[in-house]
């Protein structure tokens, strides 16, 4: 059995990937899993300098999902290269950066310093709903997400450039056709939904952001559709994400149309999810006779 | 070191009609367990409910292996984890944070809870209680309908300070006001504190005041329990160079004079 697939000329031991914002940089994790085993970590969202993130409550449980405002808390870029890449890279397996910024020239500037960096690829955040400048803000249009691709790329040039999309528009296809043509490598789908959860009892927004992300087994055949949506508009790989938890779900993404998968709120159900996920890949390719997994890559045959 | 096992569920009691008491046959826990750290507890073996309930680590056996937690029941969660059948396996990653109550050096300490934030009190005073160290304990309930453990925190400590809001049992009044009135006589080395908000922001207060040390155990809405999500923050305002830290991971206990609450 051949697991192996080559998302936006990265290669993979297999399409599983943790996604940002759900791994921190591997550390908590390597405490409970076996890092190697993975076909990519893709990291928090990292930015050009620290960034203290929104108020408390940040997360609150939905019916089988979750929301989020994080604020996309992390150490910033410098922290990142010095303290956790070293010791990412004594890993086997694909390290992408999750990068975010609050304006073109941010983005620019830390597209720069990723570029000279020891990391298999970027994934370009355009997509994180909770925080008030940058991010969704770009994320939403064709124009929006072509301009910022554009700058990006000029800047990342030896490294695979992977726009993260975010499913808060009308039409996904239209930003995803904007990273194409900005010469994007793929592109990435779903980040959460736009959401909010009332306290009764206190009438008010559980979230202080009163906003979140709404991601988890919830979200994922919003996340399935809009995959095959965007593989039938671009010719670049899909890295898809959105509520997947179990193998069947990695082969649903994938006969949808993504190359390679990423598995989020699903490892805080446990924290080996992602591991179970690639066992239940090979469980379905025996079941299937299937010898390249890669083979089943947007196999779905519509009705 | 922390883990993901499947622990059996040894026994079930309930203390009040929503309090629950599980103790569960944890090897792994039990040896590494610290006092104030919790466990991240899977309800049922489903994606519904989606997250772990984190609950605190009451008691630890290490000569049985044996770990035991109490918790309230709250919501859908807590309410299913409630119906779980002893002999059942429940999946549980533990013991988690970093931030634990400490006491070495101390020799007169003040515990200090109110209602169900005195469970993660227990272990930390069973421990200073075996080192020799002298300490008064002080909780309060609402009122005698909500008194519980009351035997169990008298064995662990050399004075228990029992009250209720109202009087209906013991001694009337905030338990805080108890401890202020001792500490004129007898100023205790470190205070450490698990309770409703209010109580933790007179206990920090009178602790700042008084300049005493003080370790305070906090809870906030969590998703991963082991610092990756970044959902628990805090308001840090000690000497690191970060504006949030995170309960499960740098807590749940911190330094008082460290976070804003």
């Amino acid at each position: 059995m051949n697991l192996e697939v080559n998302l936006a000329g990265m290669k993979m031991k297999n399409p599983i990937t943790v996604a940002s914002g759900t791994f921190g940089y591997g550390r908590e994790f390597a405490e409970y899993i076996d890092l190697n085993k993975l076909g990519g970590i893709v990291t928090k969202g990292t930015s050009l300098k620290l960034k203290d993130g929104n108020k408390p409550p940040r997360v609150c449980e939905t019916a089988s999902g979750m929301l989020n405002a994080i604020g996309l808390q992390n150490p910033g870029v410098e922290y990142f290269m010095n303290y956790d890449l070293p010791w990412l890279r004594k890993f086997d397996t694909n390290i992408i950066v999750n990068a975010c910024g609050n304006s073109i020239d941010e983005y620019v500037e830390l597209s720069k310093i990723l570029n000279t960096l020891d990391i298999d690829a970027v994934e370009l955040n355009l997509s994180c709903p909770n925080v008030k400048a940058g991010c969704m803000a770009f994320g939403t249009s064709y124009e929006g997400v072509k301009e910022v691709t554009t700058q990006v790329r000029k800047a990342l040039t030896s490294k695979p450039l992977i726009v993260k999309l975010t499913p808060n528009v009308t039409d996904i296809t239209q930003p995803a056709k904007g990273a194409e043509d900005a010469g994007a490598d793929g592109v990435s789908l779903i980040n959460t939904l736009l959401a909010m959860k009332i306290d009764i009892d206190k009438q008010r927004p559980v979230l202080a952001n009163n906003t979140g992300g709404l991601s988890g087994p919830a979200i994922k055949p919003v996340a399935v559709r809009m995959v095959y949506q965007v593989a039938q508009a671009v010719k670049i790989p899909i890295l898809g994400l959105g509520g997947i938890v179990t193998g069947d779900d990695v082969i649903e993404f994938m006969l949808a149309g993504a190359t390679a998968v990423s598995i989020g709120t699903g490892n805080f159900i446990a924290p080996d999810t992602s591991i179970k996920a690639i066992e239940g890949v090979e469980k379905y390719m025996k079941k299937h006779n299937i010898e390249n997994l890669s083979d089943i890559i947007g196999k779905v045959q519509m009705n | 070191m922390p883990f993901n096992v499947k622990c059996k569920l040894v026994k079930k009691e309930f203390l009040k009609d929503d309090i629950c008491k599980m103790t569960i046959l944890a090897p792994e826990i039990a040896k590494s367990a610290k006092p104030g750290q919790f466990l991240e507890i899977r309800v049922v073996d489903n994606i519904e409910p989606l997250l772990r309930r984190p609950i605190s680590i009451y008691n630890v056996d290490k000569d049985k292996d044996e770990v035991e937690f109490i918790f309230q029941i709250k919501g859908n969660g807590t309410e299913l984890l409630s119906k779980r059948r002893e002999g059942e396996l429940l999946d549980i990653m533990g013991p988690l944070g970093y931030g634990t109550f400490k006491f070495d050096g101390y020799k007169n300490i003040a515990i200090i809870g109110g209602g169900i934030g005195i469970f993660p009190l227990y272990e930390l005073s069973k421990r200073a209680k075996n080192a020799g160290v002298n300490s008064s304990i002080y909780i309060g309930f609402r009122n005698k309908d909500l008194v519980m453990l009351e035997d169990e925190f008298k064995k662990v400590c050399d004075e228990l300070i029992l009250t209720t809001d109202d009087g209906s049992y013991a001694k009337k009044g905030f338990a805080i006001n108890f401890l202020k009135e001792d500490a004129k006589q007898n100023k205790p080395d470190c205070i450490y504190a698990c309770g409703p908000l209010p109580m933790l922001k007179a206990v920090q207060a009178f602790a700042k005041e008084e300049n005493i040390p003080c370790q305070i155990s906090l809870e906030e809405r969590m998703a991963c329990g082991i610092g990756v999500c970044l959902g628990c923050a805090v308001k840090y305002v000690g000497n690191d160079n970060v504006n949030y830290k995170h309960v499960c991971k740098n807590g749940p206990v911190f330094n008082a004079t460290e976070v804003e609450i």
